[in-house]
Parts: C-alpha cells; sequence; structure tokens
C-alpha cells in the first residue's frame, strides 16, 4: 500500500474511533507537555545562569599588565619571554593593537586613582574609576538608581551606595541588605561634587641634554608636571554594589565616565615608572581590560597578547563546568519528564491492543481480499504514528503554555520582591522538534506490539469472529 | 478426430490429496480430507454438503486465507504450499476473488470506499482508481448507491457490492462462500445470476460453496459433493445449461 493510502486509511480509522484515540492523544501530550516544561525549565536555568555569568564580566575578561610592572601574575609569565626592561610599555597603541585581536568586544584602560571629594564642602577621600560605557549592561548595575551615564565623557558620578551613605552622614554599613538605594538615591541624584586631583602634564621639551649633565648625556624618555586640578561632577546614579565583591574596576567607590577620566590625565601608578622609557607624551595604563565576545575565546586572546610581550590574566573558563553541571541536570530533568510520556505509550498500545479486538473482523476482511501482513502493520503504525504526532504537538503548545504561566508567575512573585523580570523558562526550536519527534518514536514503539499482533492475525479466525 | 481437435481447457485449480486437520481440545478435526480433484479454467463448480462437511476449509485453503496440513493446491499453476504469506496475500489480491455469506464489508466505509480497498492494496494509481470502482459498481447496479454505508442497504446490494469488490482486480478465479446464505430466494437468484454471467461473458473460473442443491442444479456447471471432509460425489451438471439457456440469465 502506498503512502498516502497508509495515512488516509490511518486518519479515517482514528476518525472513527474519536473519543477513545483522542483521549489517548492527550495522553501523550500531557506526556509530552512534561517533558517539554521540565526541559524548557533546565534550558532556562542554564541561560539564565550563564546570562548572569557573562554579565558579571567575570569569564570573558583577559587583564593585561606590562612586564615592566614587576609585580605580575605568574612566574612562569616571568620566566618565558623578554625581560621586563626590554618588554613593551602599556600604551595607547598596544591597547589599539588588543582591540582589533579577533574576537575581541573592548579593550579599555583601567583607571583608577584615589582622590579627594568635596560635597556640600565637606570632604571625603576614596577611590574613583573609570567605567566603560559598556558596563551599562553589567549585572553590577542592574539595581541602579537614578540612570547610567548620559555619555562617555560626560561631567557625571555614579556612587556606591557605601560612599553614598558617607556622603549623607549615615553610618556606614555596607553588608546590610536592608540598606534602601532608592532612599538613599533620592537626597543625592542631581547633587554636585567637587573632584580635586593631580593632572599630569607632558612637558612638549623631551629628549634635550641637560645643562647640568656631561656632553653625550640626555634625558632618556618623557618628562612632565603634576598640576592639581578640580572637576565639577554630577551625581546621576546610587548603585547597590559590594566594592569588596567585585573586581577591576568595579572595586571602587565612585564611578565616572572611562572617556572622562583618561581626558583628565590624572596622574597613573606606572607614570612615575615609565618617565625612564617612554614616549613622546603618549599616555600608559598600569592595567588593560580586554572583554572578548565570549569566554571560549578568553585563552586564543590571551595567547595572542602574551605573544605581544605583555603579562596577562583571566580566571578560568568557568561556564564549562556550569554547563556540565546542567547537562546532568537536563537529562535527570529528562527521566523525569519521560516518565509521564512512557505512561503515555501504554495508553497507545492499550489504545491499540483495543482496536485490534474491535477491528478483528475487518482486519480479518482487509487480508481475504489482499492485504499483506505488511499493509495491516503499516495502518497500526500509522495509526500510531499519527497519535504521536498530534500528541507531540500539543504537549509542545501545552508545555510552552505552562511554562509561559509559570514565568509569568514568578515574575510576579520577583516583582513583588522587588526583584527585576527574568526568563526562566526557555523553549528553543530543538526542543519543540525533539519533543514532537520523540513522541512520534515512543509512540511507533508502543504500536510495536499491536502492529505485529494485527499482522500476524490469522484472516480465517478473524472472519468467524463476531 | 472431432475430439482430437477439441483443445481441453487449461486448469486453473489442481488439488492433490488435500488434507487440513486442527486439533479442538483432545479432538482431531479433519476438516478436510485426502480431497482430488481439477478445475477447468472457465468451470463454474458447487461444492455442496452438509454443515461440516469441510467446503469452507476447502474454499479458504484455495483462497490461500489457510494453509494444508498435507497434500498441494495449485491455483493458476501456483504451489499455495511453497508461498510465503505475502506471496499468499497478493494471490489473494490479484488470483482470487472472495464473496461471503455474511457479507464481509467494511461497516465504516460507503461503497465507493469499500470496493476501493483492494486496488489500494494492488498500489493503482490514486487517479485511476474512482473510474475503476464506478465501473464496477454500475455493472452491479449500484452506481446510484456509491457514497451509501452497508448498514444503509439491502442484503442483496451489500452481496452485489461484495461482488463488485472481488471483482474489481481482475482474478481470473471468483471463490463464493455461501453467498446466497444470507439472501431470501429472490435476491440470491439474482445475485446468481451475476455469478454466472461473469463465469459467461468473463471466462472466469467459479467455486461456489452452497448448501442449496437447487440453486447449484440451476447454476453450476459441475457439483462436488462433500461429506466428513471427503469428495464422495463429483459429477458434470448439464442441467444447468440448458435450464439457463431456457430461462435466460434473469
Amino acid at each position: 500500500m502506498k503512502g498516502y493510502d497508509v495515512t488516509e486509511l490511518a486518519l479515517r480509522n482514528l476518525r472513527e474511533s474519536l473519543l477513545r484515540n483522542s483521549l489517548t492523544t492527550i495522553g501523550i501530550s500531557v506526556g509530552v507537555a512534561s517533558l517539554v516544561a521540565m526541559l524548557a525549565l533546565g534550558i532556562g536555568l542554564q541561560q539564565l545562569a550563564g546570562r548572569r555569568l557573562e554579565k558579571s564580566g567575570l569569564f570573558d575578561t583577559v587583564v593585561v599588565t606590562s612586564r615592566r610592572d614587576l609585580r605580575s601574575f605568574s612566574r612562569e609569565q616571568e620566566q618565558n619571554g623578554p625581560s621586563p626592561a626590554e618588554s613593551p610599555s602599556l600604551t595607547e597603541t598596544a591597547r589599539q593593537k588588543f582591540q582589533a585581536l579577533p574576537n575581541v568586544a573592548e579593550a579599555y584602560p583601567d583607571i583608577r586613582f584615589i582622590t579627594e571629594l568635596r560635597y556640600q564642602d565637606k570632604p571625603h577621600l576614596t577611590m574613583v574609576s573609570g567605567l566603560p560605557f559598556s558596563a551599562k549592561n553589567n549585572e553590577a548595575f542592574e539595581g541602579l538608581q537614578g540612570r547610567f551615564f548620559s555619555s562617555d565623557s560626560a561631567a557625571e558620578v555614579i556612587l556606591q551606595k557605601a560612599f553614598a551613605e558617607e556622603l549623607l552622614g549615615k553610618k556606614q554599613n555596607a553588608s546590610d541588605e536592608s540598606v534602601n538605594v532608592a532612599e538613599l538615591a533620592k537626597p543625592l541624584l542631581g547633587g554636585e561634587l567637587t573632584m580635586r586631583y593631580a593632572e599630569r602634564t607632558a612637558t612638549p621639551d623631551t629628549a634635550q641634554p641637560s645643562p647640568g649633565k656631561a656632553a653625550g648625556e640626555t634625558v632618556a624618555g618623557a618628562s612632565y608636571s603634576v598640576v592639581s586640578h578640580e572637576q565639577k561632577l554630577i551625581i546621576v546614579g546610587v548603585c547597590d554594589l559590594d566594592p569588596d565583591s567585585m573586581r577591576g574596576q568595579l572595586r571602587a567607590r565612585l564611578f565616572v565616565p572611562l572617556k572622562l577620566a583618561q581626558n583628565l590625565h590624572v596622574m597613573q601608578p606606572s607614570d612615575l615608572r615609565d618617565t625612564t622609557n617612554l614616549v613622546g607624551g603618549m599616555p600608559t595604563y598600569t592595567t588593560v581590560e580586554v572583554r572578548v565576545k565570549s569566554p571560549k575565546y578568553v585563552p586564543d586572546v590571551e595567547d595572542a597578547i602574551k605573544k605581544m610581550g605583555f603579562n596577562t590574566f583571566s580566571i578560568v573558563d568557568a561556564t564549562k563546568n556550569l554547563r556540565r553541571f546542567f547537562a546532568v541536570l537536563d537529562l535527570f530533568l529528562g527521566i523525569f519528564g519521560s516518565l509521564a510520556l512512557a505512561v503515555a505509550s501504554i495508553g497507545i498500545v492499550n489504545t491499540l491492543v483495543m482496536a485490534i479486538l474491535e477491528r478483528r473482523r475487518e482486519i480479518g476482511i482487509m487480508k481475504a481480499i489482499g492485504a499483506s501482513d505488511a499493509d495491516v502493520r503499516g495502518l497500526f503504525f500509522a495509526e500510531a504514528g499519527a497519535m504521536g504526532i498530534f500528541g507531540g504537538a500539543l504537549g509542545v503548545a501545552l508545555g510552552w503554555t505552562i511554562g509561559r504561566v509559570i514565568n509569568f508567575g514568578t515574575n510576579v512573585y520577583l516583582k513583588r520582591q522587588h526583584f527585576p523580570p527574568e526568563e526562566i523558562w526557555s523553549v528553543p526550536w530543538w526542543l519543540v522538534i525533539g519533543a514532537i519527534a520523540f513522541s512520534i518514536v515512543v509512540s511507533l514503539l508502543s504500536g510495536l506490539y499491536p502492529a505485529g499482533r494485527a499482522a500476524k492475525l490469522d484472516p480465517v479466525q478473524a472472519l468467524r469472529y463476531e | 478426430m472431432m475430439a482430437a481437435a477439441k483443445t481441453t481447457p487449461p486448469v486453473a485449480i489442481r488439488i492433490d490429496d488435500l488434507c487440513r486437520h486442527y486439533r479442538m481440545g483432545e479432538a482431531l478435526i479433519r476438516a478436510v480430507d485426502g480431497i482430488s480433484f481439477e478445475a477447468q479454467a472457465g468451470e463454474f463448480i458447487a461444492l455442496l454438503g452438509a454443515s461440516g462437511s469441510g467446503k469452507s476449509s476447502l474454499l479458504n485453503l484455495v483462497a490461500g486465507l489457510d494453509r494444508p496440513t498435507s497434500g498441494t493446491v495449485v491455483v493458476q499453476g501456483c504451489n499455495l504450499a511453497e508461498l510465503s504469506r505475502e506471496q499468499l496475500a497478493k494471490h489473494r489480491l490479484h488470483t482470487v476473488g472472495m464473496v461471503f455469506q455474511s457479507f464481509n464489508l467494511v461497516p465504516s466505509m460507503n461503497l465507493l470506499e469499500n470496493v476501493e480497498l483492494p486496488l489500494r492494496f494492488a498500489e493503482v494509481n490514486r487517479s485511476r482508481r474512482e473510474g475503476m470502482v464506478k465501473n464496477a459498481l454500475d455493472r452491479v447496479g449500484l452506481s446510484a448507491r456509491i457514497r451509501h454505508r452497508p448498514a444503509e442497504l439491502s442484503g442483496g446490494e451489500q452481496q452485489r457490492a461484495a461482488l463488485a469488490r472481488a471483482l474489481i482486480n481482475q482474478p481470473r478465479i471468483l471463490l463464493a462462500d455461501e453467498p446466497t446464505g444470507n439472501l431470501d430466494s429472490c435476491t440470491g437468484t439474482e445475485i446468481l445470476n451475476f455469478i454466472r454471467e461473469f463465469n459467461d461473458s468473463l471466462g472466469m473460473t467459479v467455486v461456489m460453496v452452497t448448501h442449496e442443491s437447487a440453486l447449484a442444479e440451476r447454476y453450476a456447471k459441475r457439483m462436488i459433493f462433500l461429506a466428513d471432509g471427503k469428495v464422495v460425489n463429483d459429477q458434470p451438471n448439464p442441467a444447468a445449461e440448458s435450464a439457463l439457456s431456457r430461462g435466460g440469465l434473469r
């Protein structure tokens, strides 16, 4: 029998016992829905954790320092490559080279300095850090009160909550979770801070013979003067961030836009060292942070930077272990989800065995007029397969709906607890196709026994049956 | 000289020492017990006998629905004992057509679908099928009932539909198992007229099981009497020729 005839006959047979077949199909769909729901939850949680790690910026960043900075990251790095004195400095040119490497999202200098700030004429000493504009998406700024910087060079400032407390003259208690950042921010937002800092100004006449030196002796490298300056800053945000738990530019209590921090030419610790080496007015950096597009690219980028003669540091890609954990979790969730489908498959066997009993005579007639064993087997298989397709499609829709409802409920709860909404439920296209395919396979396997039994039916006995 | 010139029709069915025994509890039932005969192509044979004489069992063996315990059934030159299940299905599909006492139409299908069923199994192209079915139903006078289900038809109409289904794949042999058993005498005659017409006009070999000897005498060209699974009498029936030529087919 041709495929379309088998399909047509199977569908008309299913229509003949509509109620029973519908109930069986619903049984399958409940099984598929439970499978989809479980796996969608696993995938959703995995994606949530992945997003969190990605946003933390811990695993997609390579920290680069010059070998000239003798506080290098490992003995191995010290022993390989050029000696510190022959090593390149971490200049703007080097940063641009890092930026141009494949799979690098951005490379920016780590500009941090301790300086004095005045708020309502009261001095405060703190660590200031320049933040790249991309930090806007960092999870650390998710609970930000107020707003992020309006541009990369705006004279604006974001405060860490403990520093905000200090400005308001409250008792500092950074570890206290009950600190209401919104309440802290209210009086501060729009307020003005005055930052006093030491600006490094390059002197134009570098590499000139020094009048006090003997002939042939020159001043090697740059020279500069240090001038005290003031900068007015508007408070635009207060963030709920514990500076001790973070790394890099986030280990500060006050943040300014990176471009602004660069333009201020604040005296950096490396300036003094590099005075003996460089570099016609070009800024050098203590640290450059290179953010790659995905944690998996970190080793390649790190290698490329090491080959340029710099020291690098990165945290081992923890997402690898995370993926392994979630693969196991998905497996277990899938097994639990499949239990319902296994129960449903017994329903299919039951329905088809009942169909054989009911249609025993019909099978006998079909065999008497020329149906082969394969035709009869194919027909029952097609019926099982059709139930699998309908059950699978219905189950995916049901599972998706359950997911949306639970997601909605979770977000209502999160909102009440003052947390941002989360997508803990994810049904990717491969899960849709996979679940329907799995449902068909399970249905066909369930149809194996009934179809074989129908095919082997003795037509003489079947025709006698009333 | 005349006898030498007359050609013998080919053998359609050759049965040789055919046995079909089966156990029912402790008892061994000898449904068919050493039957031998030949049927020429185009013959109309009536198998007569009391209930349990082995008529239907013999017919099932010729149809390839059942396998013999011993002996051979050769149909159209093919020894059915040597065929696989798949080949036996092909034999039922193309070589023989069957009608039954209880019509055996599929109740959930209308006449078109019932008659179309063997064409589906024979993988006949869909575009050709409806025309073939309509022709077959037209031939048995049911073209107006094509969308009706069996339950909406009389017994005679159902048996005519079963005849159309049996002949749709143009088999060489028609096997009829008490085709008039569930019909009144008038409708029974109508059905047998159709069968005889197919026998005459298409040259089909017909083997019909019946226990109504009057009908057999009127239509069959040869009558084989069975008792206890054995042939007890095998006789030609020249009366059928003359009776039908006197009265016509209808």
